[in-house]
């Protein structure tokens, strides 16, 4: 799922600068999931703006809304009537909502409550960690289904760097050294063969280094759309 | 005409090159280039090595802080007659910056490069900065082999022209985990076209013994050049940091005992004379190191590591009878 983490509230307060009536967007999907932006933290952050506008000497007028999925035109479609009554959207949508509702309705103005962190799973309760870059070219059947793209560091394909010590990396003793948990996955396997072939240099057009992609699935698209 | 025929059956016609495949013992050292444009300070340590050593490794924005270039400060090198090893990391450079600044090395004299992923750029001076690592290091080994024996850059164009040449090294450290993917990762270089390899520091030689009785095993040290990678202790509180704090690092605790026993007797206060005792038996430490490891089959040199200390340099390869460095034609 996509992760996100609140932004803190004084960049939220700067980014509605001299808004009176403001509403909070939620959405209920992923960032529902990882507690960063579902109904619940949206009638919590209502609530905190309602009392430091109001500390401020300038009371906002907040109101809140959650939508099942805000980048989806279809979700966020009922939205359009009410829309006008407000000086700022603030989304508690990853990025990619909050492109959707300014894209959307051009008139308002939408801004981001949030910081779209990461592609991700929660590892434990109240701990979310990467795990897929979208990178485009999946190699997740080379290194047994564990992710160096996104996992390491440094994004090495051919094996563990220097830094690699008791199993977690040189960037940080929190983080586990994907390299590491390659080799211990391909051990269980049996594939530890597989690790010694030499892996080319990445595509890497396919990720964000060939611009922003697309993809067109002409078997799915309407006619009148063409 | 390849390559080997222009440089008389030499892959870059290097001395470091000419040195390892004569079969003598070599040496090579390092020099960190200055946060600064001064040349006087890469004329200056380059004084101090030339003589003592077959090239000199020029690092590459070491430890992720920027610094005069590699290839720059190799220009310096040459001048002062040192042979440069320069240093190309992975990190600040994609696959078309790296091969530019390679056909800019050769054509200015380099003729060793030394492949390294490099460090990450959260420990240096630009923690903000966005890294690259559009290739990793075997990668890299395998595109600077192309470069030079099959004239190709690395999208499979034609090089119109001269090659760029370079005696091909890259790092392995012994130490790092997971430790028996170790040797297969330096099977990986050497299958990439690695010609030398410079391992990380060596403290813990029972521990590289382990690893280099693997290498031998495997048939490594016959296909590629193995250099173990040595440094003098400058105080026992660089053995403790380096035991302690250095990533991929194994120090053992008789090296900091003796680093701390140099000073036994002399005051605090007397600064210069614990700094001369550190320093004397650093330099006594590394000499034992380098005779022991002469010894561990498949090593084909060292590469001595004396960062902000050059002037160890000379003491040590004289300590350990290996001057005067051999002259090749």
């Amino acid at each position: 799922m996509i992760v996100g983490e609140q932004k803190p509230l004084d960049e939220i307060m700067d980014l509605l600068g001299e808004a009176r009536k403001v509403l909070v967007a939620g959405c209920g999907t992923c960032v529902t999931v990882c507690f960063a932006g579902g109904e619940k933290e949206v009638g919590i952050l209502a609530s905190e703006l309602r009392m430091k506008s109001k500390l401020g000497g300038h009371p906002m007028e907040v109101d809140e809304v959650t939508v099942q999925r805000q980048c989806e035109w279809e979700y966020i479609d009922p939205l359009a009537e009410r829309l006008d009554d407000y000086d700022v959207i603030l989304s508690l949508a990853c990025g990619i909502g909050v492109q959707a509702m300014n894209e959307h309705f051009p008139d308002a103005i939408t801004m981001p409550g949030l910081n779209t962190t990461f592609l991700g799973l929660p590892e434990e309760q109240g701990v979310w960690e990467e795990r897929c870059q979208a990178c485009g070219d999946c190699v997740l059947g080379i290194t047994g289904g564990i992710c160096p793209v996104a996992r390491c560091s440094k994004q090495l394909l051919n094996g563990p760097c220097g830094g690699s010590q008791n199993g977690v990396c040189e960037i940080d003793p929190d983080v586990p050294c994907a390299w590491q948990l390659i080799w211990e996955r391909a051990e269980k396997l049996g594939t530890v063969e597989k690790l010694l072939e030499i892996q080319p240099p990445k595509d890497w057009s396919t990720s964000r280094d060939g611009g922003p992609r697309k993809i067109v699935r002409e078997d799915l698209r309407l006619a009148d759309a063409e | 005409m390849t390559t080997e025929e222009r440089t008389n059956g030499y892959k870059s016609g290097s001395n470091l090159e000419k040195v390892l495949r004569a079969g003598h013992f070599a040496v090579t050292g390092e020099l960190g280039p200055p946060q600064n444009a001064d040349p006087e300070h890469i004329l200056e340590k380059a004084k101090l090595l030339v003589g003592a050593v077959d090239a000199v490794n020029i690092t590459d924005n070491q430890t992720a802080v920027v610094r005069m270039s590699s290839i720059a400060s190799g220009v310096l090198a040459i001048g002062e007659g040192l042979e440069p090893i320069v240093q190309m990391t992975c990190r600040d450079r994609n696959r078309l910056a790296i091969q530019a600044d390679l056909l800019g090395a050769h054509a200015l004299g380099m003729r060793n490069l030394l492949c390294l992923t490099g460090d990450h750029n959260v420990f240096g001076n630009h923690p903000t900065a966005k890294n690259v690592h559009d290739l990793d290091s075997v990668q890299l080994i395998r595109m600077v082999k192309d470069l030079r024996d099959e004239g190709k850059f690395q999208c499979g164009d034609d090089i119109k022209g001269a090659r760029p040449a370079f005696f091909i090294g890259a790092a392995s450290n012994p130490f790092g985990d997971p430790f028996e993917y170790r040797p297969y990762r330096l099977a990986k270089k050497v299958a990439a076209g690695v010609d030398f390899i410079q391992t990380q520091l060596i403290y813990d030689i029972p521990r590289f013994r382990e690893f280099m009785q693997k290498v031998v095993e495997m048939g490594l040290h016959e296909k590629v050049h193995i250099m173990a990678g040595v440094g003098p202790l400058k105080s026992s509180g660089m053995a403790r940091y380096m035991r302690d704090q250095v990533p991929g690092m194994i120090v053992q605790d008789e090296y900091v005992d003796r680093m701390k026993a140099a000073i036994a007797g002399i005051p605090k206060e007397e600064k210069d004379a614990r700094r001369d005792a550190w320093r004397q038996m650093g330099i006594q430490i590394c000499i034992e190191q380098i005779q022991e490891i002469r010894e561990i089959e498949g090593v084909a040199g060292v590469h001595i590591m004396a960062v902000e200390w050059e002037a160890a340099v000379q003491p040590i390869v004289e300590g350990a009878g290996m001057l005067p460095r051999p002259a090749v034609e």
